[in-house]
């Protein structure tokens, strides 16, 4: 029976940048930063409150995962915004999304009272989108 | 359209608030000042921030100043450099807050920190799920274990 979730990968263009916007903006903690040799670096992030999930950052280069055609293919596809890579949630939408918009966090959608709930979404540095909501009480 | 929610301005000041003490929390903030500057009472402030953070911005400053200690001893930091340097006047009342907040003290902190450092910097590979090492040949041509 399986359990819990507690990898997941977002493939990203940098991760310097992906660290920066990770932490300094949405306010991620660092879980593992370990450096791999030339090229590799096993980079993840938390959810403040859910230590338990790590956020895999993975870079999208030429090596070990990708080919050089796959990697470019990716690198296009990351950039126009194709994977929507999940929902987090917050305890109070307009306040997370005044605060993240002042931190500079680019929303292609501010917050909506949709009929599954109140919703916006934004995109990371790489252009991977994401929604936000309110946690239902 | 959000421009156009009723007290969206409240929200904005308080936001621009915690902002303030993310951005100054090493500083002897004076939380009647922020309070002032955003144009609230500071009742009403106390009141309204802990609605939406779920801590007063007293209790909040002292968990940004305790995070970045945090930060501050992975580092490798002596305590009573980071006690200073969060903001903290008295390594005393740092180490009882930062065993409050974190359930360690904060020198046994910095050993462990510093000891899974150490480690992965000897063995990434451990830190690692194998299926991911495995998946992408990480495990092969590598000279660590």
């Amino acid at each position: 029976m399986i359990t819990k979730m507690n990898h997941v990968s977002v493939f990203v263009l940098d991760q310097d940048s992906a660290y920066d916007f990770y932490v300094n903006k949405l306010g991620f903690k660092v879980n593992t930063d370990a450096a791999m040799g030339p090229g590799m670096r096993w980079l993840t992030v938390c959810p403040p409150e859910q230590p338990e999930l790590e956020i895999a950052l993975m870079a999208i280069s030429e090596g070990m995962m990708f080919d050089s055609l796959a990697a470019q293919q990716m690198r296009e596809l990351v950039q126009r915004g194709t994977f929507g890579f999940g929902v987090f949630e917050c305890n109070d939408l307009i306040a997370t999304y005044e605060e993240l918009k002042a931190k500079g966090v680019e929303f292609s959608k501010e917050p909506t009272k949709e009929f599954y709930g109140f919703e916006a979404l934004f995109k990371d540095d790489s252009g991977n989108w994401f929604s936000l909501g309110e946690k239902k009480n | 359209m959000i421009d156009q929610l009723p007290k969206i301005y409240l929200y904005r000041r308080l936001v621009q608030a915690k902002l303030f003490i993310d951005k100054n929390y090493h500083d002897a903030i004076d939380l009647n000042g922020i309070a002032d500057e955003a144009y609230f009472s500071k009742y009403h402030f106390i009141r309204l921030f802990k609605n939406i953070y779920g801590k007063t911005p007293h209790q909040y400053l002292i968990k940004v100043r305790v995070e970045n200690a945090r930060l501050l001893l992975k580092r490798g930091l002596p305590v009573a450099d980071v006690c200073y340097a969060v903001g903290f006047d008295s390594v005393t009342s740092f180490s009882i807050l930062f065993k409050k907040i974190t359930f360690c003290s904060p020198a046994n902190y910095q050993q462990a920190e510093l000891k899974k450092q150490t480690e992965m910097l000897r063995s990434p590979l451990k830190f690692i799920p194998g299926c991911f090492a495995s998946e992408k040949e990480w495990l092969q041509n590598r000279n660590f274990r």
